[in-house]
Formats: structure tokens, sequence, C-alpha cells
């Protein structure tokens, strides 16, 4: 067209979609920090402040060290999308209360450079980050990780264990169930009021959270479904066929890190498929095996190692469960 | 004649901001004639007409001046009656150049008899029924713009026996389909009558998203009596339910097969605007000259449903529409999910525009692309079944093999994936450039075949 036409304005030129729905990594982040928060709060009335010094620890340990380390191999320093703050807060909930801070900081060592900035850094990395922070320490310092200061007792800090370890090593010296799991002890179990990791004992104050990130489009409801379902089911029959070698199913989902884990860890996205089919095999396949590790296994707790386990076959549950495009010949 | 929901769920879709309310209730303007019409010779789908006319020849309204040159293609008329100013190559909305008729309306406005009007076409044979749409220059009118003689005039192996009349209309901030209905129901109804006569379809099915109830009771009103073969289907209003594979598995539950055409299940969608339009040109012996554009977008002082002369060009539009408050950062050929961005106001209407979207500056946002978070939001929303979070891992590493075996090919470049990728992923564009990448390389080993075999 003819020269003399006005070209004074400059029009952006771009491809299609010129919208957008507004979503973006840093919001969801910031959605999975608010939803951890009646978890948190939760912690601060059990554990007191060792609670809030392990999740300070953790944060701002992880976010130094996502700087550091993005600096180092060049490139910018991302902590922007608020990642690193998700996982120093998610591996601090796998922590006892107890541990000392330093191995909190090789925890988070060992969840952002190893296991996430040496695979490229957020999106890359095959496993949760705080899971391997988590697992690295409890096989590391075991005793530690495993030692469980009982809030209850005030000052004296006595040493107990916690109800998936007590029946562990009650089923091991050959004696039958070791407390009855009844209405008052389901809401002892549900409210928090027990033994564990700081951000897994309280079931109410995770469900909220889980609650809000459904409605914020965050996690599907498949994982936790399917998740804490495949144990319902997987303990149930071991329960029917011997209810005095087995807990009842609703102290499987009580207890221990599974509603954590099923809500905030099984559910992260990069580490998770893509699919609702394979989300639901995802689940399945935890739940499975936080079942046999619990029953068979060496640790009384299963949730961590079955998550990672699932984290790596992922790939493959991509691969088998993808959708049948449209218009192709049914196969 | 019955009106229902649709039975069947497609995949995928997202539910953009409309912004509908800018122009919906502002009845259709006709515009005056602009000073000058840039006419392109490509305005479809197919090779380019070819201008017939030279420099100071004498047009009528409606007279051929671009000659249809394939079996996919278009004839191409004068929009009014005036003088051929000039004849040249420029660059059309879309990024293509093409020849352009200058035409300098002389005011008058007068009609070529060319055509013929067809009063009794109920009895009239439909061979004679598609000349004269191919000779009015008809194409689809929704976007694509695919010549509606070749649409309607499918292989005898290909029996119709569906036709669906699309006013859907999906995309955010559009409203000239839904004027259209409101405002020529009835013309729209005949147009349906005459595509079914012609492919022998038994059954019409009027395509209508449920944000629309006017525009459905508007046109069950104008089908009144008609008997049980005529459905109008309300779609549920998300996009891209205008989209015509998606929407022909809506209505009918048949998926077109992949590379393959409606036809191949028996269906043809014509766009409402394309409904009028075969009516007109059958009814009234007038080829396409005008069409119904909705020009909008906050910037714009008062948005409008304007009936625009082909080739008039975007700068006279916005002008009738009050122009330009504060600044517009982003002019679109077309609705915000897929329409094409404009570099100046100097392209012109052609048969496929469907609007004119001004954006301002704080609607236009530039993202820094991160790493896919697998978050499976694009998967979701993918009408195709799609991954296209693989599918731009692939293609960001040129593995087109891998992106074709993934069905890279069977994208419909809604948009969709990228619309809701919390990473900003450039993804439908990763798509649009691997499709044609595979393309390119499809033809290059076709070539090579046919070497080998030559020798």
């Amino acid at each position: 067209m003819s020269e003399e036409t006005n070209n004074s304005q400059q029009y952006v030129v771009s491809s299609s979609p010129h919208t957008h729905s507004g979503a973006s990594v840093r919001n969801i982040m910031l959605d999975v920090i608010i939803a951890t928060i009646p978890a948190m709060l939760m912690s601060f009335w059990f554990f007191g402040f060792n609670a809030f010094r392990l999740i300070a620890v953790c944060v701002i340990s992880c976010v130094i060290i996502e700087a550091l380390c993005r600096k180092a191999m060049g490139r910018n320093v991302g902590i922007t999308d608020l990642s690193a703050v998700v996982t120093g807060i998610l591996l601090a909930f796998n922590l006892p209360p107890g541990l000392p801070s330093w191995m909190a900081v090789v925890g988070s060592f060992f969840a952002i450079v190893i296991a996430k900035q040496l695979f490229g850094g957020i999106g890359y990395n095959p496993f949760n980050p705080a899971l391997i922070g988590r697992v690295v320490l409890l096989i590391s310092f075991t005793g530690p990780m495993t030692t469980w200061s009982s809030w209850q007792a005030g000052p004296d800090m006595i040493t107990t264990a916690t109800p998936l370890g007590i029946v562990k090593m009650a089923f091991a010296a050959g004696q039958k169930v070791p407390f009855c799991f009844d209405s008052i002890m389901i809401k002892r179990f549900f409210i928090g009021d027990i033994n564990g990791c700081i951000g897994e004992v309280s079931t109410a104050a995770l469900l909220a959270g889980g609650i809000y990130l459904l409605m914020r489009r965050c996690i599907s409801w498949h994982v936790p479904v399917f998740y804490a379902g495949t144990v319902a089911v997987f303990s149930g029959i071991l329960w029917k066929i011997n209810p005095a070698l087995n807990m009842p199913p609703s102290f499987h989902i009580l207890a221990g890190g599974l509603v954590l884990g099923a809500i905030f860890m099984a559910t992260d996205m990069v580490t998770t498929p893509v699919t609702k089919k394979g989300l639901i095999i995802f689940g399945i396949g935890c739940g499975i095996l936080t079942m046999i590790i619990r029953k068979w296994g060496g640790y009384p707790e299963g949730v961590s190692f079955a998550i990672l386990l699932m984290n790596a076959v992922t790939p493959l549950i991509n691969k088998a469960t993808r959708p049948r495009v449209f218009g192709a010949k049914k196969s | 004649m019955k009106t229902y929901k649709a039975q069947y769920k497609i995949a995928g879709g997202v539910h953009p901001e409309y912004h509908k309310e800018l122009t919906r209730d502002k009845g259709i303007e006709i515009m005056p004639l602009p000073p000058l019409l840039h006419v392109y010779m490509s305005q479809h789908l197919g090779a380019h007409a070819k201008p017939i006319l030279k420099k100071g020849d004498k047009v009528l309204r409606g007279q051929l001046i671009g000659e249809s040159t394939g079996f996919v293609s278009a004839a191409v008329h004068a929009p009014t009656s005036g003088t051929v100013k000039n004849i040249e190559e420029t660059r059309t909305a879309a990024g293509t150049f093409t020849q352009t008729v200058e035409i300098e309306p002389d005011g008058q406005d007068q009609w070529t008899s060319s055509l013929t009007p067809i009063s009794n076409w109920e009895s009239t044979d439909s061979k004679v029924l598609l000349n004269a749409i191919a000779a009015a220059g008809i194409t689809g009118m929704g976007g694509a713009g695919f010549p509606s003689h070749v649409k309607l005039s499918p292989p005898s192996g290909k029996p119709i026996d569906t036709i669906i009349i699309n006013g859907a209309e999906c995309e955010p901030f559009l409203t000239a389909d839904y004027r259209l209905m409101l405002e020529h129901a009835a013309e729209i109804w005949e147009g349906a009558r005459i595509i079914s006569k012609i492919l022998g379809a038994k059954n019409i099915r009027i395509a209508i998203e449920d944000n629309k109830p006017e525009a459905i009771s508007a046109m069950e009103k104008a089908i009144g009596t008609a008997d049980d073969s005529v459905h109008i289907v309300i779609l549920p209003t998300e996009y891209p339910h205008g989209a015509e594979k998606q929407q022909i598995f809506a209505i009918t539950g048949r998926q077109v097969p992949s590379g393959g055409l409606p036809m191949d299940v028996g269906v043809v969608v014509q766009n409402v605007g394309t409904a009028l339009a075969i009516r007109d040109a059958v009814v009234n012996g007038h080829p396409l000259t005008e069409r119904v554009t909705t020009v909008t977008g906050l910037p714009l002082a008062q948005p409008k449903n304007v009936m625009a002369r082909i080739g008039t060009p975007y700068s006279d539009l916005i002008k009738f529409c009050g122009g330009i408050n504060g600044v517009a950062a982003k002019i679109i050929s077309g609705g915000p999910m897929m329409g094409l961005a404009q570099s100046s106001l100097d392209a012109t209407i052609t048969k496929t525009t469907s609007g004119i979207l001004v954006l301002p500056a704080k609607a236009v946002t530039f993202y820094e692309a991160m790493p896919c978070i697998s978050c499976g939001r694009c998967v979701e929303a993918c009408p195709v079944n799609l991954m296209p979070c693989d599918l731009s891992q692939m293609l960001e590493a040129e593995d087109y093999e891998a992106a074709r075996d993934c069905n890279v090919m069977d994208c419909v470049e809604c948009g969709c994936c990228a619309y809701e990728c919390p990473a900003h992923r450039p993804l439908v564009q990763y798509m649009r450039q691997g499709k044609a990448r595979v393309s390119a390389k499809i033809l290059e080993e076709k070539a090579k075949q046919a070497g080998k075999e030559k020798k």
C-alpha cells in the first residue's frame, strides 16, 4: 500500500493467541505456599519454636542456595518463581522437630543443588527435591531423623516413637496390635496430636490446604484420592485377613506422612504425570509401594520412597497414557 | 424442529473473557463508502484470483474483477461502482503478497446485472445453484475462507447427510454472526435450505453457543414449523466450539479422521454469514461485495458491528467507529485467540474478516518463556488430545520426526495450550512452526520418492 499512510503508530505484532489465562508459575507456587499455612500454624502449635526454626532455616537456606547455585552456573537467578520457598517449606514439613539446624541445611543443599539445579533447574528435575532432601537426611542421619521429642513431655523432652514406629516395633517383636485405634484416637490423629514430622501430623490442616489447592486448580483430585484410596483398600484387605497383626485402614491413612505426601508431594507438577489417566496410575502406584514398605519394608514409613520411585517412572507413565488423538484410528 | 443441548462433550477447551458486551447490543450499521477500496485477489484459501481489468477501467458493483484460477480458488468482484485506479502487489492482513485492485468509488453504487436472480431455487437444478454460488465468489466467512462451491460439491463417493450452520462464534469480542442471526434469521434459514438442497442432505443443524439465547430464539422463530430434520443445537460457551471438527463432534458424535475433511463423515459446515451470502447470491443475484465485521476493543471510541464493503481499509473502519482513545498497542484482524496481529492499519476487509480488534497497552503483555513445569494444563485444554508440553519440547529440540509421530499435524492451532500455559511457553507457536517444517519435510520426501521412481 502507499507509503504516505500513517505509520507513526507502532503496533505490536505477535503470533496468536493475543490473550492469556493469567496463570503463572509464580502464582501457582504462591498458592502452594498459601495452602501450607494451616499445617504450618498447627506445627507451631504442636512443636513450638522448633517448627518455626526448621521452616525458617529450610526456606532461607533453599532460597540462598538456589540463588548461589544459579549464579555459579551462569544462569539468571530464578528465585522469583518462589519454587525454592515451596521446596524449603515442604522439606521442613518432612523433618522431625528436634533435628539440628545444620542438618536441615544439608537437606536443603541436596534438595536444591543435587535434585534440582544439577538437572537444569525448575521443570527439569525428575525427582521431588524436598523428598530427595529428606531421604538423604534419613539415610545419612538415621538417628536424629527418627528421634521424636514428644511435645507433651514438656521440658524433659522424652524421646518416643511415632505411631507407625510403635506399630512396626510391636509387630517386629511378635506382639499384637499395640494400641486400640478407637474414635478418640482417630480424633487425636485427625487434629494432629501425635508424634511425627512437623508438617505431617495434622490431617485436618493438610486437608484444608488440599481443598484450597483443588479450588485453585493447582492439583487435581486424582492423585490424593487414588493414593489414599489404594492405601485404604490395601490395608483394609490385610486387616480383614488378620486384624490381630494389622492396623485398620483409618490408621494407615491418618498416621505418618500419607496425607502430606498425597496432597503436597505426590501432586508436585514437575515430577508427576501430565495426563489424568497417568495421575491415577501414579496415585495407585504410590499407594501400593507405601503399603509394601510399611508392611514388609525396613522403615516404618514408606511415603517418601514410594513417591520417589513413582517419580522415576513418570516419563514412562506419560508415554503409556498419551491420549488417543481426535480423529485417529482406534488401535 | 427441535432445540436441544449438544450431546457430545469435546475434549479440552478454555473459557477466555468474552467481552462481547462491547458490541452485542449494537445493531449492524452500514458504513458509507470510503474514498478508496483495495480489493485483494487472495481473500480465500487456494489459488489467488487473476485481475482481469486494467488501470482506468470503469466497473459496476458486483462486476467480476478477478477470475478464479483453479479448482480451489474464488472469483472476486467490484465492491461498488467506480474506476480502477491502480493494480499492484500489496500485503494482506495475513501477511502474504497478492495483486490488489484499487477502486475509486463514483458514489453511484450501481449494480451490474451479470448474475440472474433465481427466485424459484427450490425447483432449480443443484448444478445451476452451484454455478451461481461460484460465480458470486462465495467463500467461507468464518475464518479460513474455503471456496463454498468447492465445499458444496463433494465427490460422488462422499454422500452428505447433515449440514451444520455454524453460529457458535466462540472467539471472544466478535458479535458479527450474532447480529446476523438476530437481524437476518429468515435469510440465514433460507440459505441453509439452499445449501441442504444442493448437497441433498436430509439433516440441518444450526449450532449456537448458550451465551446467545436471543439468537437461538430468533432462529427458532425464523425456522418456525419446519419438520424434525431441523435441529437447533445449543453448544456450551467454551472455546473452540466454533472449530469445524470439534463442532461436528459435539453435534453428531462423529470424528473427522485425522488428516481428513468433514465430508469424510458426511457433514458440511457453513458459517451463518456464508449461508446469508449464498442466499443473497442465489435469490438476489448478488456477488459477495460486503460483509459484517465487528470493530471492537476497549480503546475504540464506539465499538460497532459494521456492514462494510470488501476492500475497505482498516483505518477507515476505525475512523467510522470514532477512532481510538489513547494508545492502541495491538491491532488484530479477527479475534484474540486466532486473529492476526497487524503492523499497520493498511490492510483491508476481506471476505473472511470477522472482526478488527484494538487492544490497549495493558492487554499486551510480554512474557519470558520458562521451562515446562509439566502441569498438564495444555493437555487438559487441547481439543485434539495432543500433548503440547511434550510436542513443544520436541520442536524446541528440532526433532521433527518425533513431533510428527506425536501427531503434530493434527493441531488445529486454536491456541488453547498457549492460553493456559503458566510457564508462558509459546506452545501453539511451536506447533505452527513444527507443522510447517513437517509439511516441508513430507513434500521433500515425496519429491525424493518421485525422483527415485523416475530413475
